[in-house]
């Protein structure tokens, strides 16, 4: 997970729903030439540097490029290559089963967070700050904190052994069939206390006639948010998800700093592929086919939101 | 069906506000009671607190026979319809009117007899499948009270239920009100700040004003008799005029009004007023009470000068809006009349209708 | 009666444990990092991150800061914590600048192909970096700036961009059009009601989006690893270099030290604006 996640999308939603909405007839706007020049930068930069980038990738994916790009077409051979290379097929998995896993935890541990601050405990304002805090620090710092608590030499089973048992053993972060599962650790530790504020903002905006009709209904509480509370936010939940999935999609700095991608390529993740391939092994044109599959599952993700939210708001 | 009594009932808040100072009310079975005052009066409060939804600071309320201070509201075996009515908007129509039942596991067939039931009598069977979001506001309202009625529970409340109306639904809604309550005949207590809709529904209104009962009592008699100034002031429209008066008695007692008119009482009231001879009070006098002289005037009607400030015709009736030592008046003419700002018009006081407020107690006497 | 309450308590004592544990889990990662760096040197050998110093001392903060070796060089963080400073600064500035200004236009002007435009955005925020990162190489180069404070800049705002955009916009689009109509009438242009009426507005926006941009910003890698050159690696780069650089002994002290030296700034941050911080991170995302 990218440290930018921790910043980007939370603006979109919300543009969506006004996107939709037939605001810009109630009040038109008048036409300037100041307002038009001011975003000419911005189109450039987008069109230039985000577009024109993302085209140039999609086609040097369609060449033999290696080291420098070459620009003579070769239809899918990087893709060809990419499926066939067993450290693409091992990080191409582990995007699914990190992405699976962090999902589950992350909305799991948040929503149940959420649910239980929204109960009216007292110092509400001292838990949450202690279960937001890792979301102001690095992925980096994230990752070497993890790494060093599940480290065997070091973290807990060091530890465990020391208090009198002395074969425990907790070593997933270095074996190969394990290690990936490790990030989720992180991750849910890093993302979760997001998740519960964007809840609790939800659980909060939940007109309070609602609960006392569930009240007067003869609701118990737990029933109350299993089956009209949590149903009511479905939407809000959903973009919890999509912005989850979109950090995994992106996850580099976590792998970097907690396992390397390793042992092997055993923990390795799309986004640090891709880097890898570009700096390290000189290999754009693979690389590019692995940056498209990325682009391709961002896509997947945001094309059914983003026509589910217009569909939703009209 | 079940009677609600609430007694010396008080709520307090954190601080020792109250908003609810010691109330008592008893309200008989199949009675339609609407609790109506200004916002902050302490009457939702009142309401929430037989719901349940609130504590009971002090005193007791009894619904059916029994105490129910420390029930919680799933056993009080009441239904409620909200402002926003609180609808589920992720279930049905059908499911919302289903779901406090399947809840008590009631059988399948049973929920359906309900909610046919429910649905028929208030007219939305044909909406049973849609979702909140695709009704207007008047059937959300329906399904509101039908989710109440298929609880068949002993008591009714409705908590400001046809503020989000526009005007016009909202009349046709209280009458939709009215004659479901005429039909299951429920116990039924009523909030509204809108004292029309407190006066068109109710068998009793009661007004309430900082956390205490003003007045109790049927709607007409809460018209023609207020207890207090402020009943006196909040039931009716356009209110009553108030004028700061005394009472005097230079050759038969009147009332003389601070810019020196004077106008006598009826004799039949004599005795009533005399007390209160030479104290400060004030005149209430409805603006339908005061209206353009006639060539024939009933007994114990007086007349008096007013130069007009503001006229509004209203189509039926006209407002006319002066002063009399600074304090505004408001009179109801005939429509006819041809009436110009600027203009001294001479009206009649129908004294037979006025009240007298003693100052000093905020009491009608 | 008593059943029910005592059902509640229960519920309640239930609530408090699941809190504190979760808390618990939450500050341990913490906790073990700064205990661990407050060991000397004899204790970070043969040790457990869980056991707290036996001996307090402060000294491998100094080293992190100072002399601790990152690759080949020996000069601890200062000079990469400098680094990112100088590069934080004017990013997050031209960053939230240009954000409201492109908000401004595109919530209370009519401009050809607005819609377009937002949509653009929309799925840039989306776009995974990697997609666009050796093309932007490729440009920089170009340009001449590649590898310097300049191009790491440039590529914060860049990726900024989106995100901050849309954030104004939907801040912007709450301010009712008719405030700008009169200034309009008053006789100002685009500019001067950007200047004297929307900026002034935006006083709590500004604050942030220059939170979340500081944060981010300062806590990124991927970026400053490409983008920066060699003498402006930010501290998240050298943090990583001084972690994975071992001269026989792994220095545990000296790397916890170093860590939370380069968390501190955006923890502080956290710390003194919780609620800004709190209401950048969820904007938007809960208006859907």
């Amino acid at each position: 997970m990218d440290d930018a996640v921790a910043r980007e999308p939370r603006a979109l939603t919300g543009t969506l729903a006004e996107r939709s909405t037939p605001r810009r007839a109630a009040s038109p706007r008048v036409r300037e030439v100041a307002a038009r020049l001011a975003l000419v930068p911005t189109v450039l930069v987008m069109a230039v540097c985000f577009y024109g980038s993302i085209v140039w990738t999609v086609y040097i994916s369609m060449t033999r490029s290696s080291m420098l790009p070459e620009y003579g077409f070769a239809g899918l051979f990087q893709y060809n290559r990419l499926f066939n290379s067993l450290s693409w097929q091992t990080t191409f998995d582990n995007m699914f089963i990190f992405g699976f896993l962090d999902v589950v935890g992350t909305l799991g541990v948040g929503i149940l967070l959420a649910v239980v601050v929204d109960r009216h405990v007292r110092f509400e304002s001292l838990f949450r700050t202690i279960l937001l805090y890792p979301l102001a620090l690095s992925f980096i710092v994230t990752g070497l904190a993890w790494q060093w608590i599940l480290s065997p030499t070091i973290g807990i089973e060091h530890f465990v052994r020391g208090l009198g048992f002395p074969h425990f053993v907790f070593d997933w972060i270095t074996q190969p069939e394990t290690s990936i599962y490790t990030l989720v650790f992180a991750g849910v530790w890093h993302q979760s206390g997001f998740i519960m504020v964007v809840i609790l903002a939800g659980l909060r905006g939940i007109d309070p006639e609602i609960w006392r009709a569930t009240r007067v209904d003869g609701i118990p509480v737990w029933r109350a948010y299993v089956s009209v509370i949590l149903p009511m936010l479905r939407p809000l939940i959903v973009t919890c998800i999509v912005l989850i999935v979109i950090a995994v999609v992106k996850s580099y700095d976590l792998v970097v700093a907690m396992t390397g991608g390793g042992p092997g390529f055993s923990s390795d993740l799309p986004a640090k592929f891709v880097i890898d391939y570009v700096f390290q092994r000189a290999n754009i044109g693979e690389a590019s086919a692995a940056a498209v599959i990325m682009l391709g599952s961002v896509i997947a993700i945001m094309g059914p939101y983003l026509h589910f939210e217009m569909v939703r708001k009209r | 069906m079940a009677q609600v009594s609430i007694r010396k009932v008080v709520k307090a808040y954190e601080g020792n506000v109250q908003a609810v100072k010691g109330i008592d009310l008893e309200i008989a079975d199949e009675e339609f009671v609407v609790l109506v005052g200004p916002s902050g009066c302490g009457k939702s409060t009142t309401l929430r607190m037989i719901a349940g939804l609130e504590e009971i600071t002090g005193g007791e309320i009894w619904i059916g026979g029994d105490v129910v201070n420390d029930v919680p509201p799933r056993d009080r075996d009441i239904a409620m319809v909200f402002q926003n009515y609180a609808l589920y908007p992720h279930m049905s129509v059908f499911d919302n009117m289903a779901f406090g039942l399947k809840l008590r596991k009631f059988s399948k067939e049973e929920i359906k007899k309900r909610v046919d039931e429910a649905a028929r009598i208030l007219d939305i069977q044909m909406l049973l499948e849609r979702k909140p979001k695709a009704l207007s506001g008047g059937q959300r309202q329906r399904v509101a009270m039908g989710r109440a009625i298929v609880r068949n529970p002993k008591v009714f409340l409705f908590d400001e239920p046809l503020s989000n109306l526009d005007a016009k639904l909202r009349v046709q809604m209280r009458t939709e009100i009215k004659k479901v309550h005429q039909t299951v005949r429920t116990t039924t207590v009523y909030v509204t700040h809108d004292q029309v809709e407190a006066m068109t529904l109710a068998d009793r209104v009661v007004v309430m004003n900082h956390g205490v009962i003003e007045q109790v009592g049927p709607p007409q008699e809460l018209y023609h008799n207020p207890a207090t100034r402020f009943v006196a002031g909040f039931i009716g429209s356009p209110a009553m005029n108030f004028l700061s008066a005394q009472i005097t008695d230079n050759g038969g007692l009147a009332v003389e009004l601070a810019d020196g008119a004077k106008l006598a009482i009826p004799p039949q009231r004599r005795d009533r007023y005399a007390p209160y001879k030479g104290k400060k009070v004030t005149l209430g006098l409805r603006p339908e009470h005061l209206t353009e002289t006639q060539d024939q005037e009933k007994p114990n009607v007086v007349q008096m000068d007013a130069l007009v400030d503001v006229v509004e015709p209203m189509g039926m009736e006209t407002m006319v809006h002066f002063f009399v030592r600074g304090e505004p008046v408001c009179a109801r003419v005939d429509p006819n009349l041809v009436i110009k700002p600027e203009q001294t018009l001479r009206l009649a006081a129908d004294m037979n209708n006025m009240h007298i407020i003693d100052d000093a107690t905020g009491k009608v006497v | 009666m008593a059943a029910a309450t005592n059902q509640a308590r229960i519920g309640r004592i239930g609530l408090y444990a699941f809190l504190v544990t979760t808390c618990l889990f939450f500050s341990i990662p913490l906790l073990v990092v700064i205990s661990t760096s407050f060991k000397p040197l004899s204790e970070v050998r043969d040790f457990s991150v869980f056991q707290l110093p036996a001996q307090m001392t402060a000294a491998a903060w100094g080293k992190a800061w100072q002399s601790a070796c990152t690759g080949t060089e020996c000069a601890g963080l200062h000079i990469a914590f400098w680094n990112s400073v100088r590069i934080v600064i004017p990013s997050v500035i031209i960053s939230v600048l240009v954000g409201s200004l492109n908000g401004y236009a595109l919530s209370h002007w009519r401009v050809r192909g607005a819609d377009t435009l937002m949509l653009a955005l929309i799925l840039g925020a989306f776009i995974p970096y990697q997609v666009i990162i050796f093309p932007l190489v490729k440009i920089f180069s170009t340009v001449g700036i590649f590898g310097s404070v300049a191009c790491i800049i440039a590529v914060h705002v860049l990726f900024g961009l989106p995100v901050m955009t849309l954030l104004f916009r939907n801040f912007y689009v709450g301010i009712p059009n008719e405030l700008v109509k009169a200034a309009r009438v008053d006789g100002a242009g685009f500019w001067r009601i950007f200047l004297f009426i929307i900026l002034p507005l935006s006083v709590n926006m500004l604050i942030v989006a220059a939170i979340l941009q500081t944060t981010g910003i300062w806590n990124d890698y991927l970026f400053g690893l490409i983008f920066a050159g060699h003498n402006n690696t930010p501290m998240t780069v050298e943090l990583m270099e001084l972690a994975t650089t071992s001269t026989g002994v792994v220095e545990y002290n000296v790397s916890t030290a170093a860590a939370l030296l380069t968390a501190l700034p955006p923890l502080l941050l956290y710390f003194f604006s919780g609620r800004y911080f709190v209401r950048g991170i969820t904007a938007g995302a809960v208006k859907g």
